[in-house]
């Protein structure tokens, strides 16, 4: 590109960013307080709308001013309702409240904003180095991660691109359009950037096999189809950060040479559709998208397409098949959508990820971002960490950190002094991986070698309590009902995968029954086209590989281990324990299992038990009555009463 | 269960068949056609893929093999109370199957399906992004969290007592008037 154009780059953008700074000035700088709430899916399932609503009552109620700033997620799902609140004039740093239910959100109104006592015991922590309050970075949660894909989520209103800006957004996109789409291609092989959607194919290499494909006409997809049921980083980046990844689609559009670009989102993610929709809008309104961008010579048009919930639409030709308007169902390969993809068109498909890793790394250079992470694998990686653990919710850590670390340390450990037992990896494709595994380094290679994959960044971690055949179960019920059919073995084998396993945790297991899920994974991933069926049979392998001592005790003596499949425990009551007169078990049994004994104690009536567990819930803690057993023979037998006269009268 | 449309959906349908030519007869707007009838009909009547087919130019068999691939359609009428519980991981080791059953059971139907009345339906759904709250059910459009079997129970009967109330308000006030 010539002087003169860029001359006419700059001059436009810094137009639109003096309109930025101008508008974070004037926020910044009014001297009434802010309240930051966290508005993302997860946010608003906690209940921020209400908590919104009722610091909106009662700042009217106590004729306060104050600005509210709905911003996206910070990734802290254990606390949510997130609240950071900013009152200048009370001489406290900004603070962070975790957990802001509408009756607390009124409280701190009146109690912080008007009367300026913070409430000690319901902060978290202060967000800035301060003298008067821990800050919330002194938290291994804060300290140890590392953000560069998530640095702006949940600071910014994801639907204010003045707001993305005036942090320095869109920066990279005006120092992108002045290079050499070559130059830009470089950089990004030269930071060692792998795709982020599990595979990890060299994101580089990927943009310059598009771009040799010449002069016609080629499209940019972002892979935005999140559908393992355990991960959900990609709609809260789009939901909190929607820009960074437009940006990253420009960016790659400028590189390859596309004048058209798609975002696949599925349509389960009604509020990161809208936010996006909103973002494009906004962003061309500005010139940012659009007919010549910022007044160069790029075109690029970016249209929103709702993915209708197919999990094999995660691969990128069953994704191309569904936008044609057919079954997703996956092609072979080669040749490659980068050869010939949507429309025969050469196709560049990249996660949410991958786009968003873009920005920062044209921002600060290759070698800024290969310092992060290891040699192999540099950058950072997402995770969504859930189930058993203190602080779930999305991490982002350097590659290479050890799960120890991450669960432990960052995530707080197992909760209620249970013993950790395994973690699975990478959604219905990973693996689980028990203790022994604890310290291998996270990065693409050392989890596929440990037999899990890096897969979608789904992590669950598991206690004592879970039962790793039900697991395996589980995710095969999931890859069952997502396989698209085509290939036999996927089709057909996932379904007698399924069958054997259900077996099992019916506690109807045969001799044979390990050696016949062994050979029956090896031949699906061998007789499979596409990731789905290659990877479903991952979790049993992995399951049965450290975690055989359950699969035999299922079979052989028909116990589950975890006391977890219900076809094989039972429940009954302690009589020592079972206080005289007590009801909580009997009031809360769903199905009027729980009978009075003579002795006014408790027993359970094994036929109509569906062992849901609600009464070891209930049962006070000083009693303790309650115990489950696997298998149920070994269940004491209590004597029902014969029915009282009482329902004749 | 009664499948014909009522006259509001029958109403729908006309606005939908309107709406449709606002579609280029292009194969790839399949889908999003198909989004559009399901939002403003709530499921995809025989008739509605029937209009779609027409406009399409594609056989109506071509038009079911496609939404039936995907998890979004469905093809029976939702109930009023539309109940959804969370079969995520998450969910899943903390229980939502358990759950699940606790709602078949109370209801008398099967995960997908509607209630005679059509007051309620039940659907398995994975993972709405809130696992730290596991397990989760939504009814109606809201997330009730840490659910438990007992909960259950008490959340269908809030709903049957606010139902009964609204009744016997509507008898005061056509009394009353």
């Amino acid at each position: 590109m010539n002087q003169a154009g860029n001359e006419k780059i700059d001059q436009i953008f810094n137009g639109i960013y003096k309109e930025a700074e101008k508008r974070r000035n004037e926020f910044r700088e009014s001297p009434v307080p802010k309240i930051h709430i966290g508005m993302a899916t997860c946010g608003i399932a906690s209940g921020a709308l209400e908590t919104k609503k009722a610091f909106e009552e009662a700042l009217d109620e106590y004729n306060i001013e104050a600005r509210i700033h709905t911003v996206g997620c910070l990734g802290h799902c254990y606390a949510e309702p997130v609240v950071v609140i900013d009152h200048p004039d009370s001489g406290f740093p900004p603070i962070f409240y975790h957990e802001v239910n509408a009756g607390k959100a009124k409280m701190l109104v009146k109690l912080f904003l008007k009367e300026g006592d913070p409430r000690f015991e319901h902060v978290y922590g202060a967000m800035e180095e301060n003298d008067l309050i821990p800050s919330v970075m002194e938290f291994t949660r804060f300290n140890q991660e590392k953000r560069v894909v998530m640095e702006k989520c949940g600071r910014i209103d994801p639907e204010d691109i003045y707001d993305y800006i005036a942090q320095g957004g869109y920066s990279t996109l005006v120092k992108a359009l002045k290079l050499d789409p070559d130059e830009i291609i470089k950089e990004v092989q030269n930071s060692g950037l792998r795709g982020r959607g599990g595979a990890g194919f060299p994101t580089g290499r990927k943009w310059e096999l598009a771009k040799s494909a010449g002069e016609q006409e080629k499209i940019v997809i972002c892979n935005a189809d999140e559908g393992d049921p355990g991960a959900y980083m990609d709609r809260t980046i789009l939901e909190s950060n929607p820009h960074q990844v437009i940006e990253g689609m420009a960016i790659c559009a400028y590189a390859v040479g596309a004048k058209k670009a798609i975002i696949y989102v599925r349509a389960e993610y009604p509020l990161a559709v809208n936010i996006v929709t909103k973002a494009i809008r906004q962003a061309t309104e500005l010139g940012l998208l659009g007919k010549s961008v910022l007044g160069s010579s790029f075109d690029l048009k970016i249209d929103v397409f709702r993915g209708s919930g197919a999990f094999v639409c995660g691969e990128e030709t069953a994704l191309i098949r569904s936008i044609e308007g057919y079954r997703g169902m996956p092609r072979h390969r080669p040749p490659y959508p980068v050869q010939k993809g949507l429309w025969n068109k050469p196709t560049v498909i990249n996660n949410v990820k991958t786009l968003a890793s873009v920005p920062p790394i044209l921002d600060h250079g290759a070698d800024w971002y290969r310092g992060i992470g290891t040699e192999n694998t540099p950058g950072t990686a997402i995770f969504s960490v859930v189930g058993n653990v203190v602080h779930a919710g999305l991490v982002e850590i350097p590659m290479g950190v050890s799960l120890r670390s991450l669960i432990f340390d960052i995530c707080g450990g197992i909760p209620n002094n249970k013993k950790f037992k395994a973690v699975q990896i990478g959604g219905p494709s990973g693996g689980c991986l028990n203790e022994d595994f604890l310290d291998t380094h996270i990065d693409f290679d050392s989890l596929t070698e440990a037999g899990a994959m890096m897969g979608s960044g789904g992590m669950v971690v598991m206690d004592e309590d879970t039962c790793m055949v039900e697991v395996s179960r589980y995710f095969l019920d999931f890859t069952q009902n997502e396989s698209c059919g085509k290939c036999t073995f996927c089709r057909i084998g996932t379904y007698h995968l399924l069958k054997i396993l259900e077996r099992l945790t019916r506690g109807e297991g045969e001799d044979g029954d390990i050696e016949l899920l062994e050979t029956l994974s090896k031949d699906i991933k061998e007789g499979s086209l596409c990731g789905l069926g290659k990877t479903a049979p991952n979790p049993v392998l992995t399951s049965i590989k450290y975690f055989r001592d359950e699969y035999e005790a299922h079979i052989y003596e028909k116990r589950c281990p975890a006391l977890m499949c219900r076809p094989m425990i039972a429940f009954y009551f302690d009589l020592d324990l079972c206080a005289r007169g007590c009801d909580a078990c009997a009031t809360c049994c769903p199905v009027e299992a729980v009978f009075t004994t003579s002795n006014r104690k408790k027993g359970v009536d094994q036929e109509l038990c569906v062992k849901c567990g609600e009464c070891m819930v209930v049962c006070p803690p000083e009693y303790d009555a309650v115990r489950k057993v696997s298998p149920p023979h070994l269940v004491p037998y209590i004597e029902k009463p014969p029915e009282k006269k009482k329902k004749e009268d | 269960m009664n499948d014909e449309l009522t006259p509001e959906e029958k109403e729908a349908l006309k606005h939908v068949a309107s709406k449709l030519e606002s579609f280029e007869k292009q194969r790839g707007n399949l889908i999003p056609i198909l989004q559009m009838v399901q939002e403003k009909l709530a499921y995809l009547p025989t008739e509605a893929i029937k209009i779609v087919s027409e406009h399409l130019e594609i056989f109506e068999c071509e038009v079911y093999g496609v939404a039936t691939f995907y998890n979004q359609f469905r093809f029976h009428p939702p109930g009023k109370h539309p109940i959804k519980v969370c079969l995520g991981t998450a969910c899943h080791v903390r229980g939502g199957g358990i759950i699940l059953e606790n709602f078949e059971r109370k209801l008398g139907i099967h995960a997908g399906e509607t209630t005679p009345d059509r007051e309620f339906s039940v659907e398995k759904v994975a993972c709405v992004g809130c696992c730290a709250l596991a397990p989760v059910a939504i009814i109606d459009e809201t997330v009730h969290a840490h659910m438990a079997p007992s909960k259950v129970e008490g959340l269908l009967m809030r709903i049957e007592i606010e139902k009964e109330m609204e009744e016997r308000t509507k008898i005061k006030d056509e009394s009353g008037r």
